[in-house]
């Protein structure tokens, strides 16, 4: 199959033909396994800097010669989802911008990144609001806490929710975010809609230093087990089971949601762990990934050599084009040799929300199957 | 006349239905299938006619508050029934993993056109012995705990019946399958409804028919195979009702078709999409609206056609 770009490449480089190129297409160009991504404009230089672990994180376009336009293929495996920016260099200094051609977006905490789609992905379907799904509210409270004072959280009553009724909890760690930038509010709307999931009750934490908090302090423990999961049970409507109570989070967020459930074994049966920062070493204190790390690092160590079943059901996930992948797959088997239930999940995708957004029917539904093969309405 | 009737909520269809049928008075509702929402205003569609609700499954709750003895041998009997559909799903899953490996194998066709027929004798099996030791059980509790005997059940029948009787019609909206089918069992509805023009939809026609048959083509997780819940009613014959095809079901697939079809046959499986209607005359379906009929060809077709 001749590439687009080739033919472009192989006739005359006019700017008639580089403009009918561009208007004739949509970009980035997904040819097969290809993946051509283009800029117009005067520059020194472009260069793609994407975040796939295990390619060159900046590689050059190159120009067309006697054009303005600039260009680079990349093979990329069916069902990629590859988030990036370009950095055009001008007067010596290079600039970071979206993809100018490219209206597919991820929005994350830092901004945006544009997102080329491989061959063979697609959006899902149920993270988009469905007519017939009936919206959930999310209310925030003001939840005074003896470890770190007032802080906000999120609570997700379901549509139908009755006090009458008894609910699973879910604590979501960067509830905010996951809300922001996974959709997490329309996923549980439609999922619970569909009956893959049961109705539940969603507990939405933030921390304002979740780099320090998350990584196994134990008074973010502390206040998840002893004073949030308590308090909630006492005035909401709660099944205060393990089987019916689940962590999750992501990054950062999935080691929180390991510390508070190693704290207290048995007490959370369901754990829900997207690309934890799981770092460990086989020698020595420190991680390549710097001091941050150090008490992550130190958990994972003890957890390693000393392994317990904290929880009963764990769903991870990872993406392949992070460097987590490693410590991700090194860990799903420790986690499978105590006896429990565990679930690994990869992707053709990155440390990114969206990633973590695509994982969610598979891993909410496998830790809290819903009754859709009994509720015909 | 019975009239059975796709999901009500995009498209709904049952005041025309009632009118239709000549129904001018007010009709006896039943929510039961959803629970401890029986009963709210707007969960279900307006029949346009004063209604009656009739509480089933706030009764049943009653019951079980009254009667203790009663309640403890429903429970236990309801632990293990989902304890056997459970079995039974083990079952199912590896005779249908069985089937496939077959189905793969490089082979004569018509040898494995002929295992395909034994692969699909073994699931009937599987269903038809689950079937019969799920009517077991309840024959068992029957006629142990006779429960409609006990004063607490005889009173409410009796309120059901002053309830119903100036009614002209029964609608039966959907909801969970197996709570509503143990409602409208335990207050003896079919009796009670004394050859009034019933109409259900969803759920509420699942289990007017003799099987209950429980799909989904497209979980989330574990295999895409249905599964026999029990008994239905049994007050239309030879019908398989699948409602909501358009979330549940690949209808454009014809081997899926055809292998559902074929599965259930001689019962006719039918597609009840929202609008859709299958009108049922002494249990026999003599009309469809929009119903689609999966054929054990592969093909969908409209079913009964006017």
């Amino acid at each position: 199959m001749i590439r687009a770009i080739d033919a472009l490449a192989a006739g005359p480089h006019t700017r008639e033909a580089v403009d009918a190129f561009l208007a004739s297409h949509s970009f980035p160009l997904v040819e097969g396994s290809s993946i051509t991504i283009v800029w117009r404009g005067e520059a020194e230089a472009i260069h793609l800097k994407h975040w796939v672990f295990g390619l060159p994180s900046s590689q050059q376009l190159r120009r067309l010669e006697g054009t303005d336009l600039w260009h680079l293929t990349l093979e990329i495996p069916e069902g990629s989802r590859v988030e990036y920016k370009l950095e055009v260099v001008r007067g010596g200094r290079g600039e970071w911008m979206e993809d100018p051609l490219n209206p597919n977006r991820a929005r994350d905490p830092f901004g945006a990144n544009s997102v080329a789609h491989g061959t063979g992905y697609t959006v899902p379907e149920w993270i988009h609001p469905d007519p017939e799904a009936p919206n959930g509210t999310i209310d925030e409270i003001r939840f005074d806490s003896q470890v770190f004072g007032r802080r906000g959280v999120a609570i997700y009553l379901p549509a139908r929710y009755r006090r009458t009724r008894r609910y699973p909890l879910l604590v979501v760690h960067d509830g905010h975010d996951y809300l922001r930038y996974a959709s997490l509010g329309t996923i549980l709307d439609n999922l619970i809609h569909r009956r893959e999931i049961p109705d539940l009750i969603v507990a939405l934490v933030s921390s304002p230093n979740r780099l320090g908090e998350y990584a196994g302090d134990p008074r973010h423990a502390t206040f998840i087990t002893d004073e949030l999961v308590p308090n909630l049970e006492r005035t909401l409507p709660l099944d205060a089971r393990p089987q019916s109570r689940c962590l999750m989070g992501a990054s950062f967020g999935a080691v929180a949601s390991l510390t508070v459930a190693l704290q207290r074994p048995g007490f959370y049966g369901r754990l829900l762990l997207q690309s934890g920062s799981f770092a460990f070493t086989d020698i020595g204190a420190h991680n390549h990934r710097g001091p941050l790390f150090d008490p992550i690092v130190a958990l994972m160590n003890h957890y390693r050599a000393d392994p317990i079943a904290m929880s009963e059901r764990v769903f991870m996930s990872c993406g392949m084009y992070e460097s987590l992948i490693y410590e991700n797959r090194s860990l799903a088997p420790v986690f499978t040799a105590t006896g429990m239930e565990v679930r690994y999940v990869e992707a053709r995708d990155g440390h990114n929300w969206e990633n973590w957004r695509d994982r969610l029917r598979d891993g909410l539904s496998w830790l809290f199957p819903g009754p859709l093969l009994l509720v015909y309405e | 006349m019975i009239v059975l009737c796709g999901a009500q909520h995009a498209e709904p269809s049952l005041s025309r239905v009632l009118r239709e049928l000549g129904v001018k008075g007010p009709v006896s509702l039943i929510t039961a299938g959803w629970q401890e929402r029986e009963g709210e205003p707007g969960v279900v569609a307006d029949p346009g006619l004063p209604v009656v609700e009739l509480g089933l499954h706030a009764r049943g709750e009653q019951v079980f508050a009254k009667d203790k003895e009663l309640a403890e041998a429903w429970k236990a009997r309801q632990i293990r029934l989902k304890l056997m559909q459970d079995f039974y799903r083990v079952r199912l899953e590896h005779a249908a993993q069985a089937a496939r490996a077959v189905a793969v194998r490089s082979a004569d066709p018509d040898l494995i056109a002929e295992e395909h027929v034994a692969s699909l004798a073994v699931l009937r099996h599987i269903d038809d012995d689950h079937v019969r030791r799920c009517m077991a059980v309840h024959a068992a509790f029957e006629a142990e705990m006779k429960p409609s005997t006990r004063p607490v059940v005889v009173r409410h029948v009796e309120e059901l019946r002053a309830q119903i009787a100036p009614t002209d019609a029964i609608v039966i909206a959907g909801g969970h399958v197996a709570v509503l089918l143990n409602r409208l069992r335990m207050f003896g509805i079919a009796d009670l409804a004394g050859g009034r023009p019933i109409v259900a939809w969803s759920a509420g026609a699942m289990a007017l028919t003799d099987r209950v048959v429980l799909f989904h083509e497209d979980p989330p997780h574990g295999q895409a195979i249905s599964e026999v819940l029990e008994c239905g009613l049994g007050l239309a014959h030879d019908l398989v009702v699948l409602p909501e095809p358009r979330l549940r079901l690949h209808l454009d697939d014809p081997v899926r078709v055809g292998e559902l079809a074929q599965r259930y046959a001689p019962a006719v499986c039918v597609a009840v999409d929202h609008g859709a209607q299958i009108w049922v005359d002494h249990a026999t379906p003599v009309r469809g609206v929009d119903a689609q009929r999966l054929d054990v060809s592969g093909a969908v077709q409209p079913a009964w056609p006017a």
